[in-house]
């Protein structure tokens, strides 16, 4: 793949983005498996988290290709640290419970589909394909992680503190996704990547209209963070993902089974 | 057959455009939306369908294993009941 060279830092640092967002939300989601509330959604949220890290393999390979430095995509899941990594602080927030869980996948599948429509017009081609075969999960995600949010909101009582609880709580990450700097700024440019930003009010009707649907209230609160996952700036929950999903690759180097 | 899990949902899926819906098992869902997503999940993943039906198990009326001799003994002793008498044209398929 032949890449320009002027924008070689800025794309590989923008497919980390990518990459990171889904390893880190597949693996939260992983920490599902065998503790789901029944065995039918067991097997759905490990289909999601396993859509979620082959998402992450794509991005992940297609930046180490771009930085052309020798490493793999295991090299850069397994042998980063924490402020090296540059997903979003709400995709590293924990499972708590399922209402959490579900929230949490809302609020990035209705950011992903409008995103993955519009990155799968990249002019970069590799990009546009991993795009156009994610977009087709993202579209199932959210009917699952909305058709959840809808039944919990306008469910029992307990449900529905429960799923408020969560919306609270995990609504000043959301600012988060539509976060653009220069490195954005030059892709957009180059017609390699969407603006996030754009995004943003699309993303804003839908999850107040799914979020009003199911008899819930949004935070008067602005949903912005202080730090950005982006910048490197990680909640205290990500060191501790880290250690679990990096300890058998920096224990055994280079294993094979 | 209701539960903490929610209702029990045969299901029924289309290997191919054409073919038969046939029974393929059963979940657990509260309703039928959610029924159709977890049969999807639990039957589908590997792309063996083109189709998914799913029905609440409580709709579907069964016979019983003590019908058996006069439900279906009858049909076995009418040889003239089964068209094996005729050729299959070649090229014929799903007969």
């Amino acid at each position: 793949m032949e890449i320009n060279g002027e924008i070689r830092n800025e794309l590989f640092e923008y497919l980390l983005r990518l990459g990171d967002d889904r390893l880190i939300l597949g693996h939260r989601l992983s920490e599902w498996c065998g503790h789901s509330p029944i065995l039918e959604e067991d097997i759905a949220l490990a289909n999601i988290a396993l859509d979620c890290v082959g998402q992450a393999n794509g991005f992940l390979s297609l930046a180490a290709e771009v930085e052309n430095k020798n490493r793999n995509e295991d090299d850069l899941a397994y042998f980063r640290d924490e402020t090296e990594f540059k997903n979003l602080q709400l995709v590293e927030q924990p499972n708590i419970d399922f209402a959490y869980t579900i929230v949490r996948q809302f609020f990035v599948d209705v950011f992903s589909v409008p995103f993955y429509e519009e990155l799968s017009k990249s002019k970069l081609e590799d990009l546009a394909g991993i795009a156009a075969k994610s977009l087709k999960e993202a579209k199932y995600h959210l009917r699952h992680s909305k058709s959840w949010l809808l039944r919990l909101g306008d469910g029992t009582e307990e449900s529905h503190k429960k799923i408020q609880n969560a919306v609270d709580d995990l609504w000043r990450f959301t600012g988060e996704l539509f976060f653009e700097n220069e490195v954005d700024e030059k892709l957009i440019k180059d017609n390699y990547v969407p603006s996030a930003k754009a995004i943003e009010v699309q993303w804003n009707e839908e999850v107040e209209k799914v979020i009003t649907e199911a008899t819930l209230k949004l935070p008067e609160e602005p949903n912005t963070s202080l730090r950005a996952g982006r910048n490197g700036d990680h909640t205290e929950h990500l060191g501790h993902i880290l250690a679990e999903m990096q300890i058998v690759a920096r224990s055994h180097p280079g294993a094979k089974w | 057959m209701m539960s903490d899990e929610g209702k029990l949902w045969e299901v029924f899926t289309q290997a191919k455009t054409g073919r038969p819906h046939e029974h393929a098992g059963s979940v657990h869902a509260a309703d039928a939306e959610t029924a159709l997503q977890n049969a999807r999940d639990v039957y589908t993943r590997r792309g063996e369908a083109v189709s998914l039906w799913v029905v609440p198990a409580d709709a579907i009326v069964a016979s019983s294993p003590s019908d058996d001799g006069p439900f279906f003994d009858p049909g076995n002793d009418k040889a003239y009941r089964h068209p094996q008498f005729y050729s299959t044209p070649k090229g014929v398929r799903n007969v």
